[in-house]
C-alpha cells in the first residue's frame, strides 16, 4: 500500500436520526435536573453528605472525564515528541474528544461547586493563590480549555475560510495564519498543562492522608495519575477510531489502530508493574486481599485482562479485540481514579454514600451531551481523516 | 514502523523525572508552630456532665438555625452530629464499663489540612490568634476542606441554594476588646466576647485561654492526679503537629472519636510532593521549553505524515 494523501473531511449525512433524538432526551433530562439543583441546592438532587462531600460528579465527571479527554494529549506526545507522524490523522478527532471531555468537566465542576458564582475569582485574584494542589488543577484546566479551542479551531476555520461570506472568510484566513505562527507554543502548552494538572489530580488526594486507605496513599500518586491518563488517552483513541470507522464508514486504518493499541498495552503494563512494585516496596501488598483492598486487585486484574487481549498481532488487528481490550483498559484505568476519590476515602463508619438517581441523571446528561456534540461536529466539520477517493478504492 | 518500546519508555521516563521530586525527602516542609498569642480551648472529659448547655449556647451565639432533627417530635434542640446547623456537639461514648461524654468542634490545628486545601485562603489561620477562620467571600464551595480535614469538622449547607461552609471559629465574631489576664489567671476576653461554650459551661469542663496556659493547666491536672488521665497525655499537644483545642480524658482518645494520627501534620505529604514539583515553577518552565523545542524540531515531518521514524514503510 502506498502512502496516500490524507485529508480531513466532514462525514455529512442527516443529524436527527432516532438514536440522536434519544441522546438529546437524556441531555434534556440532565439539564432539567441541573436547573433544579441550582434552584434548590446540591442536597436536593445528590446523595452527597458531610461525610462524603465528593461523589460521582467529581470522581466520574471530572476526574475520569478529563482523563478520557487525554486522547489529544496522548496522541500529541506520540506525534510531536516521539515524531511518529503516521498518527497525525488521529490528532484532530482526539483533540475534539479532549475538548468535549474537558469542556463538560467544567459543567460538572460548575454543578458541583456550592458557590459557583465565586469561581471567577480564582484565576483573577492571583495574589490570594494558595499552594493547594486543587488550585493548580483549576488554573491548568481553565487554561487548557483555551489551548484546546486554539488547537481545534482550524477544523472550523478551514470550513469558514471557504465561506461565501467574504468577511467570515477573510477573518478565518487571518486567524488561521495567526494560529499557524504560534502553533509550536500552543502545541507545547497543550502537552505541558495536562502533564501538570493530571499529576496534580493525584497530589490532591494526598491531602486527606490520614483518612485514605494506605493502598491509595502513596507519594507516587501524581505519577500514577499521569501514566494512567496517557493509557486512558490511547485507549479512548482506539475506541474512537473503531467506532468512527463503523458508524461513519470512515476508512479504518487497521495498522495504525493496532499500533496505538500496542502503545496503550505497553503503558498499561508499565503502570501495573509500577503500581504493584510501589505497594510491595511500601509493604502494603498484604492489605490488597481484604476489605477495600480488593478494589486494588480489581484495578490491576481488569487492566491486565485488557492488556493481554492485545498480546498477539492477530488480536491487535481485530477491531473486535481492539474494542474489548480498550473498554477493559478504560474500565480498569477509570476504576483506579474512582477508587482513589471515593473507595479509598474513609470518613468513618457512620457515613455512607451511593449516588442518587437525579445526581446520576446529571452525569448521564453530561455524557450524552458529549456524545451528541461529537457526532454533530464530525458530521458537519472536517475532523475525521478520510482517504482520497482513489486510494480508498484501491484499499477496498 | 511501530512505536518502539524504547520510545514509550522514554516518554514515561521523562514523566517520571518531572514527578520524581516527590520522592526527595530533602524538601521536607518547615514545621509550623502556634502563634505566641494563640487562643485555644481545653476540654476535660472527667468534668463534663453532658448537660449540653454549650451546644445551646453555641447555636445561639452563632445565630444558627436550631437543628431539631435528632428527636422525632421536633421540640428539642437535638443535633446528632456536627452539620450545617451545628458547630459544637456533645456526644456520649461507651467502651465496656467505661463511659464518657466528648465535645467536638473545630480543633484549630496549628497546621490545618482545610486551609492547605483552600484555593484562595477562604479558610485561613489568623496570624495572631491562630483561629482557623472562614471568609465566604473567597469560597467557591468546592468542599475540598471537608475532604482534607482529618477530624471531619467543616460542614456544608447541602440544602441551601446559596450555601456556605459552617465550622467553629472560636466565636471570633463576638470579640471586640483585647484579651487580658482574667481573675482565674487565663487569658480572657470581657464576658460575652469569649467562646460561648466555655462561658456557659457550669463545670468548667471546657475552658479557654492561650494555648500555652491551657497546656500548662492540663499538665498540672495530670501531675495532680497521675492515674486519672489516659496515658497521662494531652491530646492535641503533638497530634498532627499540634492543635489549639486540647483534650484530657479518662478513656482512650480513639474511643472518643479522636484518632491516633501521629505527630506529622496532615498536609505534609501533599506539600512535600507539590513543592517538590513546583518549587519556583522551574520544573514546569523547563519542561515547557523542552516540549516546545521538540515540537519545533518534529512538527514539519510529523505533520507531513513521515516523521523520522514514524513514516509508513
Amino acid at each position: 500500500m502506498t502512502t496516500h494523501a490524507l485529508e480531513h473531511r466532514e462525514v455529512g449525512g442527516p443529524l436527527m436520526t432516532p438514536a440522536y433524538r434519544w441522546l438529546l432526551l437524556v441531555v434534556l433530562l440532565g439539564a432539567l435536573t441541573l436547573a433544579w439543583r441550582f434552584v434548590n441546592g446540591i442536597g436536593s438532587v445528590a446523595a452527597l453528605n458531610n461525610g462524603y462531600p465528593w461523589g460521582v460528579w467529581i470522581a466520574i465527571d471530572v476526574v475520569v472525564g478529563t482523563a478520557l479527554g487525554c486522547g489529544g494529549y496522548a496522541v500529541a506526545l506520540l506525534v510531536y515528541i516521539l515524531n511518529k507522524g503516521r498518527y497525525h490523522p488521529l490528532v484532530r478527532p482526539a483533540i475534539l474528544t479532549s475538548m468535549l471531555g474537558y469542556g463538560l468537566a467544567v459543567i460538572a465542576v460548575a454543578c458541583d461547586l456550592g458557590r459557583f458564582w465565586d469561581l471567577w475569582k480564582v484565576p483573577i485574584f492571583f495574589w490570594r493563590w494558595s499552594h493547594s494542589p486543587q488550585l493548580e488543577v483549576a488554573i491548568c484546566v481553565m487554561l487548557y480549555n483555551f489551548v484546546l479551542v486554539a488547537e481545534l479551531a482550524p477544523a472550523f476555520l478551514e470550513k469558514w475560510a471557504k465561506s461565501s461570506n467574504s468577511g467570515l472568510a477573510s477573518f478565518s484566513q487571518r486567524t488561521l495564519k495567526v494560529l499557524e505562527s504560534g502553533a509550536v507554543w500552543i502545541l507545547a502548552l497543550g502537552m505541558l498543562l495536562p502533564t501538570m494538572h493530571q499529576s496534580s489530580l493525584g497530589t490532591m488526594m494526598l491531602l486527606p492522608g490520614p483518612r485514605m486507605h494506605p493502598l491509595w496513599f502513596t507519594p507516587w500518586l501524581p505519577f500514577l495519575f499521569l501514566v494512567n491518563c496517557l493509557m486512558l488517552g490511547y485507549a479512548i483513541v482506539v475506541i474512537e477510531s473503531v467506532f468512527s470507522a463503523r458508524a461513519f464508514r470512515v476508512h479504518h486504518d487497521d495498522d495504525m489502530v493496532a499500533a496505538i493499541g500496542r502503545v496503550a498495552m505497553g503503558v498499561s503494563l508499565f503502570w501495573v508493574a509500577f503500581r504493584i512494585g510501589d505497594a510491595a516496596i511500601a509493604g502494603k501488598l498484604p492489605l490488597a486481599f481484604s476489605g477495600r483492598g480488593w478494589f486494588f486487585v480489581a484495578e490491576i486484574v481488569v487492566q491486565l485482562a485488557g492488556a493481554l487481549m492485545l498480546a498477539t498481532d492477530a488480536m491487535r488487528r481485530s477491531p473486535m479485540w481492539q474494542v474489548r481490550s480498550a473498554l477493559l483498559l478504560i474500565a480498569g484505568g477509570a476504576l483506579f481514579r474512582v477508587n482513589t476519590y471515593l473507595i479509598a476515602f474513609q470518613p468513618g463508619a457512620q457515613w455512607s454514600y451511593f449516588p442518587a438517581i437525579p445526581e446520576l441523571l446529571i452525569t448521564f446528561g453530561i455524557i450524552a451531551l458529549e456524545v451528541a456534540l461529537y457526532i454533530a461536529a464530525v458530521k458537519r466539520f472536517p475532523i475525521l481523516s478520510g482517504v482520497t477517493e482513489t486510494s480508498s478504492r484501491s484499499h477496498a | 514502523m511501530k512505536v518502539s518500546r524504547r520510545s514509550v519508555l522514554k516518554v514515561l521516563a521523562a514523566a517520571a523525572v518531572s514527578t520524581a521530586a516527590s520522592a526527595v525527602p530533602a524538601i521536607a516542609r518547615e514545621r509550623k508552630v502556634a502563634p505566641a498569642k494563640a487562643i485555644g480551648m481545653l476540654y476535660d472529659s472527667t468534668r463534663c456532665i453532658g448537660c449540653k448547655a454549650c451546644v445551646a449556647a453555641c447555636s445561639e451565639a452563632n445565630h444558627l438555625e436550631p437543628d431539631r432533627s435528632g428527636i422525632a417530635d421536633g421540640l428539642h434542640l437535638a443535633p446528632v452530629d456536627l452539620n450545617g446547623r451545628t458547630k459544637n456537639i456533645i456526644k456520649f461514648c461507651q467502651d465496656g464499663e467505661q463511659q464518657s461524654f466528648v465535645k467536638s468542634q473545630c480543633m484549630h490545628c496549628i497546621d490545618p489540612g482545610c486551609a492547605s486545601a483552600c484555593m484562595l485562603h477562604s479558610l485561613h489561620k489568623n496570624e495572631r490568634t491562630g483561629v482557623v477562620e472562614y471568609d465566604p467571600q473567597w469560597c467557591v464551595g468546592c468542599r475540598y476542606c471537608q475532604m482534607a480535614c482529618p477530624f471531619n469538622v467543616p460542614k456544608f449547607e447541602f440544602h441551601k441554594a446559596l450555601p456556605k461552609i459552617v465550622k467553629c471559629e472560636l466565636c471570633r465574631h463576638r470579640v471586640q476588646d483585647a484579651a487580658v489576664a482574667g481573675a482565674d489567671g487565663f487569658t480572657r476576653y470581657p464576658r460575652g466576647q469569649g467562646p460561648a461554650c466555655c462561658e456557659v459551661c457550669p463545670r468548667s469542663a471546657v475552658i479557654y485561654g492561650s494555648r500555652e496556659e491551657l497546656l500548662a493547666e492540663a499538665h498540672r491536672r495530670i501531675a495532680e492526679s497521675p492515674n486519672k488521665y489516659y496515658q497521662g497525655r494531652v491530646y492535641g499537644e503533638k497530634e498532627l503537629g499540634g492543635t489549639q483545642v486540647l483534650y484530657l480524658s479518662h478513656m482512650p482518645f480513639a474511643k472518643l472519636g479522636l484518632p491516633e494520627f501521629g505527630d506529622k501534620p496532615s498536609p505534609d505529604v501533599a506539600y512535600t510532593v507539590q513543592e517538590g514539583i513546583y518549587r519556583g515553577f522551574i520544573a514546569p518552565l523547563a519542561l515547557y521549553g523542552a516540549l516546545a523545542a521538540m515540537v519545533m524540531k518534529n512538527k514539519k515531518s510529523a505533520e507531513s505524515g513521515d516523521g523520522a521514524k514514524g513514516g509508513r514503510s
